[in-house]
């Protein structure tokens, strides 16, 4: 399946079939070295993936084949359900959240009516460079009800303002972490998406009467529309992985966020702690499932004309 | 052809002040092109947006707050983040988290952060270093001539690279590193460099980035040309090719560095020796030492460090902001 869409000029017919043999050779020579290492970190390990999958340790008679059984486990493992329907529940929430923030943002800023435009387009992206353990590390100070801002806020204004860290309230505010991470880079994608767009367009548009907002809803956004399926597909994705934050979060909210809080942090705990690697790769598969047939299905929706 | 294809002119300074950095760069390198083999999304167009003044409207003040609001959200931690660096641990606790403690700590927190338990800030930094330049630049290097083969030869296989390399980006990191972890463990790489570097040379992104990129701006007329010209492939790639090929090389170069200078999860699997962590990992095993007995909490090395860490990477953003800002452009052209 292919996320992304094909270059029409990048596929140019062949020209004679003489040089067809050459260009193989040569095309291969180039392309090579990346092929190489992607079969070692992608599909080497996919494989190796499945095969551990189908197989059990057992403490009498070491592995063994053991066919779907590390499936059918998964399929009943309440732990496993949990962290699926956080992860489930995380994204509905957040990932509209975060793009739709960073979508009026990217209009804003393409509009040309912002003061100090350039300053917005850069401070906006600034979170995307900093990493995920600074990210949460920061925000986890942050959040502390003793002598973070929260804390602060409640000492100065006399408030009790509910701790961001206590197990209701933790899957918002990793929420928060990742819209803060990410809300700028994809300000950034959709506003070069919204750069590329003809601005003879809008003109045309300009001509026959129509109002900024026309502009917006009849041309820009459906111009856009495939960037923004791009960005909903990653952060589908991303949400299905979550992992640093609350890994990192962990040791300021070890009662909130157990270790099988998202199926990646299952997975890792199944893995490194309990040593149960066979397991731990069935649930990576059939995670990676998941997030495959869920992009494809947003993928097929979104790029859906009309 | 090959002067200086980032576009850096002596006018394109004042006019980032209002418009895209990518508007400077394009109209820059526009008329080094051969006019008749220019992409059709090239200079011209972008040229054009500054002359349309009757859709270049007045800045507005409501939609400057309300977006004002998105800005002050973005930058509120990291101001937190510079003020609370000056702090001794005493006022990290006791002082107003968004104004300055009682002295100024910051060069003494830096230095202490830096000789902290013999130094190993220091040794994660050179660490972290190593992990970027072999594998952002390896990533960097491989992306650019896989993407200029996707581009430009007509091979077998060459639809199923691309579609297999695609379909990767769908399936989570995470999912993989189990297995890569057992694989890397069985060839003796894990704990090593080579567990953090190998896989970071991978880049599906930077793959895609540069092949649309090559197919953008490298006709192949202009290839064609050379071969008639008697030049060799590797020739041609390295004398032609590369010098236009820059800004999408710059872009790649820099996600890629960004990837590998924060990755937490791939060393958290593969690194158990301390000696070898990257910045992100260290400065996570300082926050899990407040949590273990007997282990001293050091808030104000961690908010430092964390300030140390984000520093080189921000300042290279900026810098470096209208070669990515040109070549995330580039990357958005639709079909």
């Amino acid at each position: 399946m292919s996320l992304l869409p094909a270059p029409a000029k990048a596929f140019p017919p062949s020209r004679s079939r003489s040089r067809t043999r050459r260009n193989a050779l040569v095309g291969w020579g180039f392309a090579g070295p990346f092929a190489a290492v992607f079969a070692l970190v992608f599909l080497a390990p996919i494989g190796y993936a499945f095969h551990l999958s189908l197989m059990r340790d057992r403490l009498i008679g070491g592995t063994s084949f053991v066919g779907a059984d590390n499936y059918l486990q998964a399929l009943t493992d309440a732990r496993f359900w949990e962290g699926s329907a956080r992860v489930g529940l995380f994204l509905l929430v957040q990932v509209p959240v975060m793009l739709g923030i960073a979508l009026l943002v990217a209009l804003a800023i393409d509009s040309g009516r912002l003061y100090g435009k350039a300053f917005f387009r850069v401070s906006v992206f600034l979170p995307y460079a900093v990493p995920a353990v600074v990210a949460s590390l920061m925000w986890g100070f942050i959040y502390g009800t003793r002598f973070g801002l929260v804390g602060n806020l409640n000492d100065a204004f006399g408030l009790a303002l509910p701790d961001p860290l206590s197990p209701p309230l933790v899957l918002a505010s990793i929420g928060n972490v990742v819209t803060w991470e990410f809300v700028g880079y994809n300000t950034l994608i959709f506003y070069a998406a919204l750069k590329v767009v003809p601005r003879s367009l809008y003109e045309a548009a300009a001509i026959d009467g129509a109002g900024e907002w026309r502009i917006v809803t009849a041309i820009k956004l459906p111009a856009i529309r495939s960037a923004v399926v791009i960005a909903t597909i990653f952060s589908i994705i991303g949400s299905f992985q979550l992992f640093n934050e609350p890994n990192i979060m962990q040791n300021l909210a070890p009662n909130a966020i157990t270790t099988d809080y998202t199926p990646n942090l299952y997975t890792y705990s199944l893995a490194f702690s309990g040593q149960q690697h066979n397991y731990a790769a069935t649930i990576a598969i059939v995670m990676g499932v998941f997030t495959a047939v869920i992009a494809y299905a947003v993928q097929l929706r979104g790029m859906r004309k009309g | 052809m090959i002067t200086d294809p980032t576009g850096v002119s002596s006018d394109t300074r004042e006019r980032t002040a209002d418009s895209c950095g990518a508007d400077s760069s394009g109209a820059a390198t526009g008329p080094q092109r051969p006019p008749a083999t220019a992409p059709p999304r090239a200079a011209p167009q972008r040229r054009r947006r500054r002359a349309h003044t009757p859709l270049d409207p007045r800045p507005s003040i409501p939609l400057t707050l309300v977006t004002g609001l998105v800005l002050v959200y973005t930058l509120l931690p990291l101001v937190w983040l510079v003020v609370n660096a000056t702090k001794d641990q005493e006022d990290l606790l006791d002082s107003f988290g968004l104004w300055f403690g009682k002295d100024f700590q910051l060069w003494d927190n830096i230095s202490r952060t830096l000789t902290y338990d013999d130094g190993a800030f220091v040794r994660w930094t050179l660490n972290t270093l190593l992990y970027v330049a072999a594998g952002a630049g390896g990533a960097t290097l491989l992306a650019v001539l896989g993407g200029y083969a996707l581009a430009v030869y007509e091979f077998p296989g060459r639809r199923a690279v691309f579609a297999v390399v695609i379909g990767a980006v769908a399936v989570p990191g995470t999912a993989l590193a189990v297995p890569t972890f057992l694989m890397f463990s069985g060839m003796g790489l894990a704990n090593t460099p080579w567990a953090v570097i190998i896989p970071s040379l991978v880049s599906p992104f930077g793959l895609y980035l540069m092949w649309v990129f090559t197919a953008q701006a490298v006709p192949s007329e202009l290839l064609e040309a050379a071969r008639i010209d008697g030049a060799g492939e590797l020739r041609i790639f390295f004398r032609i090719a590369l010098p236009l090929l820059m800004p999408g090389t710059v872009t790649v170069l820099l996600f890629s560095m960004v990837a590998t200078w924060n990755n937490y999860f791939l060393p958290l699997i593969m690194i158990k020796d301390p000696d070898w962590y990257p910045l992100t990992l260290g400065l996570n095993a300082w926050s899990a030492q407040a949590r273990t007995a007997g282990g001293e909490p050091v808030f104000d090395l961690i908010i430092t460090g964390s300030l140390l860490t984000i520093a080189p990477i921000v300042v290279v953003f900026l810098l470096l902001q209208r070669y990515w800002q040109s070549g995330l452009a580039a990357g958005s052209v639709k079909e």
